[in-house]
């Protein structure tokens, strides 16, 4: 099934047209965004409600950095990335101390504020116009005007990166204690193990990852606006990891895939694709509680 | 002489008005066997978690193998060398019982926080995990999550899981609670053949069982001690035959 998934990802782009490309390529930026809260959400049983922010700010940065100050390629994707990952980790230092549905308000009003902030640093940030005029990452890259296959092919390569980092990170004895946080933390404090500190890393890690995505992101569309941070944002990230498939990785990707496609096709239909989406959801929940991917797995078996 | 495994000094835990554990002061020298017995509600389970750091002392002190844990978080506590078990267990119940038991044996290792290499890397631990599976009888199980046991294996598990990080105390809240007559002979002597270097604080209903595997004993009642000494010095106390023995006939 994952090879399929992958075949189909690196095929596509040969036998589409160029909107179905640009389609694609948001599945796969998205696809590393919703793997990243997956570590979260999925593995530790932390539900932010929050983490389009750290792809949202990452995408500020690029924004701002390639247009304001002219700043270089490289220069950009590692301060947008650092950016992120430090914003990360400020707000690790609060939102590790809470679980449940805190941490889901937490998350949410962190999210909030950095919204908000988008949305009234004006000098900064363009306010509700947002920032426009981002090169494309190529052409930033000083390689001329390549064809949108070709970026596409660079965020593929990018999510192969990330889901082989993320997957090695899950199989170790970290990522066992989160999984042992998510099923049963108190025990795991019994045990001897600093849950907040182990929480802490999974939110930085997370963070980092979403704030790669978020450098796509901005050169993909070549313009940032508050939208990107607000909750609708994160909520629909939510949805991927759920509905695709929660403590798999695959299964966000999946579901992203699932979102973005629904929304696009949808939206060209109808104006009430979010109607849609919410009967897909419901349906899901009754048809595969534990997410698309996990459908064939045999049921009540232990989630990876 | 190394110092006693656990020295609690006056320690009291007030729930509001309620004082559910008031002044208690007991000492358990390393390798001994002490059981802990009491009506319901006389403060053992409260008194266990004010040990092992689940809830912090009112008042009082708590000495873990002479470095005073009062403050300590649960888990620095576990590192000091202190395990326990929970009267209503606590598992991973998502994950095998392997992982519960990897996870166990890799929580006071330093590599659990490594982050590059698979945990099928770190064959010791595999070794150190499939060993208590083998002495738990929970072979046949080992890939089953650990929600698919029987109630009767989960206690088990929960034992194994605390032995895992090699502890010099361990408290055990009532192991044999709800297990039928060979679960519970099964349980015991598992509990004999426990290496005698652990010092061991057992929490136990059944008298019979307590004066069995315990060389002390101290009762609770209403949260205060209410005597503690050898099987016979107990037995022969009038008021824990009254306020105790009395109640333990129910069936």
């Amino acid at each position: 099934m994952a090879s399929v998934l992958a075949l189909l990802l690196v095929a596509g782009p040969l036998v589409l047209g160029s909107y179905w490309v640009g389609l694609l390529t948001q599945v796969v930026i998205l696809a590393i965004l919703a793997m990243s809260l997956d570590v979260l959400l999925g593995y530790t049983g932390l539900p932010s409600l929050g983490h389009a922010a750290f792809f949202g700010v990452a995408a500020y940065a690029v924004a701002v950095l390639s247009t304001t100050y002219h700043a270089g390629v490289w220069t950009c994707v590692a301060a947008a990335v650092l950016i992120g990952t430090g914003l990360a980790a400020a707000f690790g230092l609060i939102v590790s101390h809470v679980r449940d549905v805190y941490f889901l308000m937490i998350t949410l009003a962190l999210g909030m504020i950095l919204w908000g902030l988008s949305f009234r640093w004006i000098p900064v940030t363009g306010g509700d116009n947002g920032i426009s005029g981002i090169p494309t990452l190529l052409g930033h890259a000083g390689l001329g005007a390549a064809g949108p296959a070709a970026f596409y092919y660079v965020a593929l390569l990018v999510l192969a990166a990330c889901g082989a980092l993320l997957a090695r990170l899950v199989r170790s004895p970290f990522g066992l204690t989160l999984r042992g946080i998510r099923e049963n933390e108190s025990r795991m404090k019994s045990l001897g193990v600093n849950t907040w500190l182990h929480c802490y890393l999974s939110y930085v890690i997370a963070g980092a990852c979403a704030s790669v995505a978020g450098v796509l992101w901005a050169y993909y569309n070549g313009f940032v606006s508050p939208t990107y941070l607000d909750l609708t944002a994160s909520s629909e990230l939510f949805l991927m990891v759920t509905l695709g498939g929660p403590a798999t990785l695959v299964g966000p990707v999946l579901g992203a895939g699932i979102i973005v496609l629904l929304k696009n096709v949808m939206s060209a239909y109808t104006a009430r694709w979010l109607l849609i989406l919410g009967i897909v959801y419901i349906a899901a929940i009754f048809a595969a509680p534990q997410g698309i991917w996990n459908l064939g797995r045999r049921s009540g078996r232990a989630r990876a | 002489m190394s110092a006693p495994a656990l020295v609690l000094e006056q320690v009291s835990h007030h729930f509001g008005g309620l004082r559910a554990v008031d002044g208690v002061s007991l000492t358990i020298g390393a390798g001994e066997r002490h059981a802990l017995i009491g009506p319901n509600g006389a403060g053992k389970t409260t008194l266990f978690n004010l040990i092992s750091g689940e809830i912090a002392a009112t008042s009082g002190r708590v000495v873990l193998f002479g470095t005073d844990a009062t403050r300590l978080a649960p888990h620095r506590r576990a590192a000091l060398g202190i395990a326990r078990t929970f009267q209503i267990t606590r598992l991973f119940p998502g994950l095998t019982v392997m992982e519960n038991l990897l996870l166990a044996c890799e929580a006071l290792d330093r590599r659990r926080l490594v982050m590059h290499r698979p945990v099928a890397a770190y064959p010791d631990l595999h070794r150190r995990a499939a060993e208590l599976i083998e002495r738990f009888a929970l072979t046949a199980i080992a890939r089953e999550p650990a929600r698919h046991l029987s109630y009767g294996d989960q206690r088990k598990l929960d034992v194994a899981l605390s032995l895992a990080g090699r502890p010099r105390l361990l408290l055990l809240d009532e192991p044999m609670a709800g297990l039928s007559a060979g679960e519970s002979r099964a349980m015991h002597a598992l509990l004999d053949a426990l290496d005698p270097a652990i010092a061991v604080l057992l929490i136990e209903h059944d008298m019979d069982v307590a004066f069995a595997f315990a060389r002390r004993i101290t009762v609770l009642h209403q949260g205060r001690v209410l005597t503690e000494g050898s099987r016979d010095e107990v037995s022969a106390n009038r008021s824990v035959q009254q306020i105790y023995l009395g109640m333990g006939a129910e069936p």
